[in-house]
């Protein structure tokens, strides 16, 4: 049920997003998802890529600060209220959402958004009884 | 006419001052060598006895003491006087976690006293004088020191410390304050913000301005003496000697601090060989305590750079002069007059889980007040993918560098590798102020 996402540290100034999607892109890793999230000194750059040992081992070698963390793929219904309808149920089981961000492809009619839990085992099992999907890590580094 | 404090002893003969001197030297030997254990191991060491010491030129055959032996004798092992003998104890910043520490006898608050009178007077203040003491109250010599020399003179003192710039500008303004004894860089700060508040320093009745704790140059003189609008006078001391008025510019000269000959010995060496350096010549200051009780320091090595002259001064004081300190033989930096030392910092950052210490320390001047960046490298084990996880570390560690050194400083997270290393030492200091 879990995904697992690589987070590397950027420093705010110019140039670093691009180097390391050259980084990636000439490594032929893909990306599938991202999110940045960022403060005045720095970033963190967040992302679902296809080959991630090969994007940890070619990010270290080129000296990036990078580490693998566990999401949750969500499959959320394309319509109003879709996410709202997640969202109520780790309100009722008090959990917190750290971050969220989503996915670029679609799945059916579905769309797949990213979350990461302060509770990880205990949103996955909130969500399953109430009958939402979530996606195989090894699904969507294919997608 | 220049005045004097203490015309006698400030206008010595030289033949004279040097008698007083190597008496005064050889019974401050036989008293550490009695009372201290590691000056008796040093002299011994060295195969000298204080009996030895039979003129002036002779100091050059005793061992240096350094801040690392304060460091291992920490807190008392240096005192020479049984402690129900100490009346006072100050403290300043060690090169890891603990101070250096220091302890004074009745006599030698006394002595400090005296002295710090004198620097004043040396420095054109007197009686009837208002004093605004915004130097630090605390364990730090700077605010006592003055405080105790001023109120001996018979002047009024404003015991304001520093901090709070618009209410001692207003306190300033208002008790008509005569004198100010601050950091050179407060006094600019403080003159920035007074035109900030519609104050103009040239309607106050500030007339002299003692500034010491931190180097400074003949053109920040100018600025301040201009934008001050009174005569800007240099001020030295180091607590581990006894704190402010160890020397002083005198106002008539106002080139090169007298340094009080009848109390310290100075010898200027060269601080890779330790051999003493002729007369003019620059390098590291090493002073030698010769009436101090508490805590006598031989042949302390000072680490300041600075060169020495006893050529006859106009203000008529026979006692020899230091030029302004020109920099350091050591790594301490001095911010917002607080000495630190990068290894402090590194300590902090080494306690705090993680935190492999890649640093660099950049220290600035804006708008006159000196500021410190202190950059940290982000490893695996510091890093999460959590922005607020980063954001709290970065806060812990400037807080705990504020409570270690009483220093704000803001801390910035680099990536890996970004801090230069030169032959695999890390460079670990930029100073980028213009001093």
């Amino acid at each position: 049920m879990k995904v697992e996402q690589i987070s590397i540290f950027i420093e705010n100034k110019s140039g670093r997003l691009a180097e390391v999607s050259r980084i990636l892109g000439d490594a032929g890793v893909n990306i599938r998802a991202l999110s940045l999230a960022d403060t005045s000194d720095f970033g963190i750059l967040r992302l679902i890529v296809n080959d991630r040992e090969k994007a940890i081992t070619i990010l270290k070698g080129k000296g990036f600060t990078v580490s693998k963390t566990e999401v949750v793929a969500v499959e959320v219904p394309d319509q109003p209220g879709g996410l709202a309808s997640i969202l109520q149920v780790l309100d009722s089981e008090a959990i917190n959402v750290e971050y969220m961000y989503a996915f670029v492809e679609r799945c059916g009619d579905n769309a797949v958004i990213i979350f990461r839990f302060d509770e990880t085992e205990k949103a996955i099992s909130a969500l399953a009884s109430k009958g939402f999907n979530m996606l195989e890590g090894e699904r969507l580094y294919g997608m | 006419m220049p005045t004097y404090y203490n015309e006698e002893f400030e206008t010595l003969p030289r033949p004279v001052l040097e008698a007083l001197q190597l008496k005064r030297l050889q019974s401050v030997l036989e008293r550490v060598y009695a009372n201290v254990p590691f000056y008796k191991n040093s002299f011994d060491r060295a195969g000298i006895k204080p009996a030895d010491i039979k003129s002036l030129s002779d100091l050059q055959r005793l061992p240096f003491t350094t801040k690392q032996d304060m460091r291992d004798s920490y807190p008392y092992a240096l005192f020479a006087a049984p402690m129900e003998e100490i009346v006072r104890i100050h403290a300043s910043s060690g090169t890891t976690g603990k101070p250096t520490v220091v302890g004074y006898t009745h006599k030698d608050i006394e002595t400090w006293t005296d002295l710090m009178a004198r620097s004043f007077v040396t420095a054109g203040v007197h009686k009837g004088d208002i004093i605004h003491n915004a130097y630090g109250y605390g364990l730090f010599t700077g605010g006592l020191g003055a405080h105790y020399g001023a109120e001996r003179l018979g002047a009024s003192v404003i015991p304001i410390s520093g901090g709070n710039t618009k209410r001692q500008i207003m306190i300033m303004q208002d008790f008509g304050s005569t004198v100010l004894t601050c950091t050179p860089s407060y006094s600019l700060f403080m003159a920035e913000e007074a035109g900030g508040e519609g104050v103009d320093f040239k309607n106050l009745k500030l007339r002299v301005g003692i500034f010491g704790a931190e180097p400074w140059s003949e053109e920040i003189r100018k600025e301040i003496e201009a934008k001050l609008n009174l005569d800007a006078i240099d001020i030295y001391g180091l607590s581990e000697i006894m704190g402010p008025g160890v020397a002083i510019e005198c106002i008539e000269a106002k080139k090169g601090l007298h340094i009080w000959e009848d109390h310290f010995i100075p010898e200027i060496i060269d601080p890779e060989s330790g051999k003493r350096l002729p007369e003019g010549e620059k390098g590291e200051l090493v002073i030698t305590t010769i009436t101090k009780q508490g805590i006598p320091l031989i042949r302390y090595r000072t680490r300041d750079i600075t060169s020495l002259t006893y050529e006859t001064c106009k203000c008529g004081r026979t006692h020899a002069r230091i030029a302004r300190m020109s920099g350091r033989s050591d790594d301490m930096l001095i911010i917002r007059g607080v000495n630190v030392f990068p290894s402090q910092i590194e300590s902090i950052l080494v306690g705090i889980e993680g935190v492999e210490p890649h640093y660099l320390l950049i220290v600035d001047r804006k708008d006159n007040l000196d500021t410190l960046q202190v950059q940290v490298e982000v490893d695996e084990q510091l890093f999460s993918d959590e922005v607020k996880v980063l954001q709290v570390l970065a806060k812990r560690i400037e807080k705990e560098i504020k409570d270690m050194l009483g220093i704000t400083c803001t801390v910035k997270l680099v990536e890996p590798k970004t801090i230069k290393r030169s032959e695999g030492k890390a460079i670990r200091v930029v100073d980028n102020r213009k001093l």
